[in-house]
């Protein structure tokens, strides 16, 4: 800790300067053959002619988006309606995680701050705790979530033991347990960022707000909450982000009736339906959407900063 | 010092949320792990406690399958975590001592871009860039996408500790007539070490237990251990999948605890 302080953080020197293409260069070049690129040939596919067994025919064409958002009939000849089948996919997608984005704010945020407001020795170890399971893989945990959910599982299994319940609960193959199974896999990054903010929250604050005669839930909502609301907003980002173009929660827990973007744009290149354009324009209305996302909070971040400083 | 003042700190109800975010966390991989030891061919019923899965795992039916998938699994991830490493080191070195340049921020960006881009879309991405260069799907593949996808997992634990220390190591070397390659590989290098060794080992894990992208990139008939379970489980959950799910845990775990140990036991110095 004390070296990191000493240093200044992020202070950058300039020793290798001179060799400094040359180090990056490795970089660059694997990220942008393999990361950039790949993104820009898939824009470009979205506009392409679909090939029946897959693949493009290499014909310009707005018929993936129009397909995506436009509804003309059987045939192809009647006036345009709006399609909602797919927006309506996309909606639910947001919808569970938001929902998931919920949860996790709700048991996350009293986990933050209760780690947070531990001793500065034990601190580290409980990070650990929370972010063990991040690690293991997602396949792994969505598996063991199901295991855990089914209707003969030893959740159901143990609520029947005591006497809460008669009969097993449907959970799996529901929306709830898509939401679930989203809140699990990504718990840790809300945990992780809030954690960060209220280690940083200055409890002089609180201080003279008690002394003020605040009552503990007004110094928590006026004082504490706006102090730590950048961490929050990054929490919840990081876990509505990656719920929104999940593929195997919904998949594993949620069954065919609870579609989400990431079940769609897989079925057009793993299943039968393979329409690589239509495939690819899905997957560049989420990229926007994430973008646009990440946009506007890297600008509130910016901006929360210039505030502080 | 906090309960002297009132303990305007602590919030009642906290402390049992944090119990149940554990609880949540971790109980269905206890749930999991434990079955895995259970007797019955069943896995609803319990009869008690047996290695006969973990058996079956290596001397089974499907054991052919599951061992080739490891096998690919563990090579694919030893190739991409020590391309990326390397790659992520020089690039750190580059980023944190390199002083101030034009590209600094767009180079940043290009590194972080895995992490930005939802990891579907990487993989639809990648898909197409090998159909469209006509690159024939198979190990390779799966390599090649794992390696660019595991950069910002190795880069930022180094990047990180690279912020930490001064370079003032360095330049007392040069001082004393090292090059600048010395400096580097006598001073900085042993220096890096411990996140170097942590970065290898996030990248390792996220290679080892990446789905989706691999589902995509992957040839026909190849599978790695996560596609191989994931077509297994579309079956429905069976005892020789928990077990190969609980020994796939266990390396994730020790893994991640020695990369935690590992930094951690600098910092003390």
């Amino acid at each position: 800790m004390a070296a990191g302080a000493a240093s200044g953080g992020s202070a950058t020197t300039d020793t290798y300067k001179e060799a400094r293409t040359w180090l990056l260069l490795p970089a660059w070049l694997v990220l942008l053959v393999l990361s950039l690129v790949p993104v820009a040939i898939m824009l470009i596919y979205s506009f392409l002619t679909k090939e029946f067994r897959g693949g493009v025919i290499w014909d310009f064409s707005f018929a993936a988006y129009d397909q995506f958002f436009f509804d003309r009939g059987l045939f192809g000849d009647e006036a345009p309606k709006i399609e909602w089948t797919y927006i309506t996919i996309f909606w639910r997608s947001i919808w569970q995680a938001g929902a998931a984005t919920i949860l996790s704010l709700i048991i996350g945020f009293p986990t933050a701050y209760f780690i947070a407001t531990r001793s500065e020795k034990v601190r580290p170890m409980w990070v650990f705790l929370i972010t063990i399971p991040y690690w293991v893989n997602l396949l792994i945990r969505t598996v063991s979530m199901k295991f855990l959910l089914r209707d003969q599982g030893p959740l159901n299994d143990f609520l029947m033991w005591t006497g809460l319940i008669d009969s097993p609960i449907h959970i799996v193959n529901t929306n709830f347990a898509v939401q679930l199974g989203l809140f699990y896999s990504y718990l840790p990054f809300m945990v992780l960022p809030i954690y960060a903010a209220v280690e940083r929250y200055n409890f002089g604050l609180s201080e003279a707000a008690a002394d003020l005669y605040a009552t503990k839930s007004q110094t928590l909502r006026r004082v504490l909450l706006p102090a730590v609301k950048p961490g929050v907003i990054a929490g919840c980002i990081l876990v509505f982000v990656p719920s929104l173009g999940s593929f195997l929660a919904p998949d594993l827990l949620g069954g065919a009736k609870n579609f989400m973007i990431g079940s769609l744009i897989e079925e057009q290149f793993k299943g039968n339906a393979g329409n690589w354009p239509f495939g690819a324009a899905a997957s560049m209305v989420l990229l926007t959407m994430v973008l646009i996302i990440l946009m506007i909070f890297a600008r509130h971040q910016a901006k929360s900063e210039k505030a502080e400083g | 010092m906090a309960d002297a003042k009132f303990d305007i700190k602590t919030y009642r109800g906290f402390r049992a949320m944090t119990l149940l975010c554990l609880v949540v966390l971790y109980a269905p991989l206890i749930v999991v792990t434990i079955y895995s030891f259970n007797a019955s061919k069943s896995i609803t019923v319990w009869e008690g406690l047996s290695f006969r899965w973990y058996i079956d795992v290596f001397n089974g039916p499907e054991s052919a399958k599951f061992k080739l998938a490891a096998w690919n699994s563990f090579v694919i991830a030893i190739v991409a975590a020590t391309v990326a490493t390397t790659i992520a080191t020089l690039a750190a070195t580059g980023m944190v001592r390199g002083g101030k340049f034009k590209l600094r921020t767009l180079s940043f960006g290009l590194i972080s871009l895995p992490l930005m881009v939802p990891e579907i879309v990487t993989a639809v991405a990648t898909l197409i860039f090998f159909n469209a260069i006509g690159f024939d799907r198979g190990l390779l593949t799966i390599l090649l996408a794992h390696t660019a996808f595991c950069i910002p997992f190795a880069y930022l634990p180094i990047s990180a500790r690279m912020q930490g220390i001064e370079d003032t190591y360095e330049q007392a070397a040069m001082d004393l007539y090292a090059t600048k390659r010395q400096a580097f590989t006598k001073i900085l290098l042993p220096l890096m070490m411990p996140g170097i060794i942590s970065g290898y080992l996030l990248a390792f894990i996220v290679s080892l237990d990446d789905f989706i992208i691999t589902n995509f990139v992957k040839g026909a008939g190849v599978e790695t251990l996560p596609t191989a379970i994931f077509g297994a489980v579309k079956q429905g959950i069976k005892p020789n999948i928990m077990a190969i799910s609980t020994m796939l845990l266990a390396l994730s775990i020790v893994m991640v605890t020695i990369s935690y140990f590992v930094s951690k036991t600098d910092e003390t110095k």
